[in-house]
């Protein structure tokens, strides 16, 4: 029986391969030279935020209306998340402790473990989608909507108003978030020990305060100032730097979400590394 | 004729590998109010943003007020946009503030040294020069589109530019309120003895407005003249618009 062999000229079947890699190489370039200009973006945007900061003339009206917008109103949502936290982490702990013998340590342990790791970055969470999807999509927004054009072409710098009063309102008062959802978590704490216990306020909360020592407090309060400089500044950059579609808003706030997120998390990974090695 | 206050020469600007204006020269005189005609995508949004330096061209000069735009430092050009109003297309109010914030926020910036009571009073003499007084207190969102353009253009012309730039007035708006914003613009000519290019596509609008009419196509000036002489070409493209 006769076999049928595709016979392929050898010149054709180089230049087509050929072709394929080229495409491949030109497809690989161009991704690999947004990503290249996405970092290089970041940097400038970071140095324009830097010198902006101290350059002269601040907008300190508009840096306290961010302060209220960022901490008075995170308020709710804050002392809600706070309270529960400490109340489930007491409730999934309890049980646990008891069949050791050492429910007596319960308030020591919630407050190390909310003030050292899961108030920071549980705040930290919750801020980065609140925060910084609110300055995404309103900062996106303003620009869709030729906003930022119409401060900068009325002498108004748009850089130090929209987004220095923003990045430095959220370093402030995300750490005062912070303390503040591991004060709630304690009380919440306490509650959740009285579900099926008895102990007092005063024997909980100084058996709590024993065991927190400075150590304890100064590197999570240091690394959520890091958290806010981060939230501030994604929330800020994805804003400012969105298309110009409608459509363009929504992927502002949502992709602020998920890059302030995500860098919370690392902060937090490499300020851990960082409390390891020099405490 | 007087010297040119706005005088572009050999403009051209690009978006990557899309030409926008092609050596495109303008000239705008005092007193005057030049309409730049063209359809979408023509760069006509594109021309006026150069002249405010919002977009930076690849070349060409630009000298607005005797300054040439490239030799100035940010500290000169904000000194230079203070003498410009800029109405955009969406009237770009400051969705946060209330209109009075609004005008306040441009006059506290180019009118330092006016008291609390003389910025009031200025507000409320624009708000009433746009026939608005009674929008004070209002957000943005709690008015219609004509309303918002002309709280924009109020906003606009409380700090007494020398010149107006209109990008597309009357777009989106209904016959009536479109005229109203054409006789709110020779209003605001003649009261405030500004000079103003208007960009747009609104024949009507064209009508009531242009002391000269320039004509965009492709990045490119495809005519220059007065009214009669647009209506009167027999030139198939300046027919389609003006028929």
């Amino acid at each position: 029986m006769k076999k049928n062999i595709h016979v392929v000229n050898v010149n054709d079947f180089a230049k087509q391969q050929s072709l394929i890699i080229s495409e491949k190489t030109l497809a690989k370039t161009e991704s690999a030279n947004n990503f290249l200009t996405d970092i290089a973006n970041v940097c400038l945007f970071i140095v324009r935020f830097i010198k902006e900061s101290f350059a002269k003339n601040h907008e300190f009206k508009e840096f306290l209306n961010q302060c209220f917008q960022i901490g008075y109103k995170s308020l709710p949502l804050i002392s809600v998340t706070g309270t529960i936290m400490g109340l489930v982490l007491t409730i999934q702990s309890r049980p646990v402790l008891v069949n050791f013998g050492a429910e007596s340590l319960l308030p020591g342990m919630v407050a190390v473990s909310l003030i050292r790791e899961m108030g920071p970055v549980i705040t930290g969470l919750i801020c980065a989608g609140k925060i910084a999807s609110s300055m995404g999509a309103e900062l996106g927004s303003m620009k869709v909507t030729e906003q930022i054009e119409a401060m900068e072409v009325s002498s108004t710098n748009p850089m130090k108003f929209l987004v220095v009063t923003r990045v430095w309102a959220a370093t402030l008062m995300i750490p005062l978030l912070i303390l503040y959802a591991d004060g709630l978590g304690i009380l919440g704490s306490w509650a959740g020990a009285n579900l099926k216990g008895d102990v007092s306020f005063t024997l909980f909360f100084s058996q709590a305060f024993s065991h927190v020592k400075f150590l304890d407090l100064f590197p999570a309060v240091v690394k959520s100032f890091f958290f806010g400089a981060v939230i501030g500044l994604v929330g800020c950059y994805k804003g400012y730097n969105a298309g110009r579609g409608t459509e363009s808003v929504g992927v502002a706030a949502n992709s602020a979400v998920v890059v302030a997120s995500l860098l919370v998390l690392i902060v937090d990974v490499i300020a851990v590394q960082i409390t390891d090695m020099v405490f | 004729m007087n010297e040119p206050i706005i005088d572009i020469n050999h403009l051209r600007i690009s978006f990557g590998t899309q030409k926008v204006l092609k050596d495109v020269s303008l000239q705008l005189f005092n007193g005057e109010n030049l309409v730049v005609l063209g359809k979408s995508g023509s760069g006509k949004s594109v021309l006026i943003k150069c002249i405010v330096a919002l977009l930076n061209s690849d070349s060409g000069i630009i000298n607005v007020l005797g300054e040439d735009l490239s030799k100035l430092n940010s500290y000169g050009l904000n000194e230079l946009r203070q003498k410009i109003g800029f109405l955009f297309q969406g009237g770009a109010l400051y969705d946060s503030m209330t209109v009075k914030q609004n005008m306040e926020f441009v006059l506290q910036r180019i009118r330092r040294n006016l008291s609390q009571q003389e910025r009031d009073e200025k507000i409320m003499d624009v708000l009433e020069n746009v026939g608005l007084a009674d929008a004070l207190n209002k957000m943005p969102s709690q008015l219609s589109g004509g309303m918002r353009k002309r709280i924009s253009l109020a906003r606009t012309i409380v700090v007494d530019p020398l010149i107006m730039l209109y990008d597309e007035p009357t777009t989106g708006l209904d016959p009536v309120t479109s005229d109203e914003i054409s006789s709110l613009i020779n209003k605001v000519q003649e009261k405030y003895k500004t000079s103003s290019i208007i960009i747009t596509h609104d024949i009507e609008c064209v009508r009531a407005t242009a002391n000269r009419i320039l004509m965009l196509q492709d990045g490119e000036i495809y005519m220059e003249g007065t009214l009669k002489e647009y209506e009167s070409s027999k030139d198939p493209l300046i027919k389609a618009f003006f028929k």
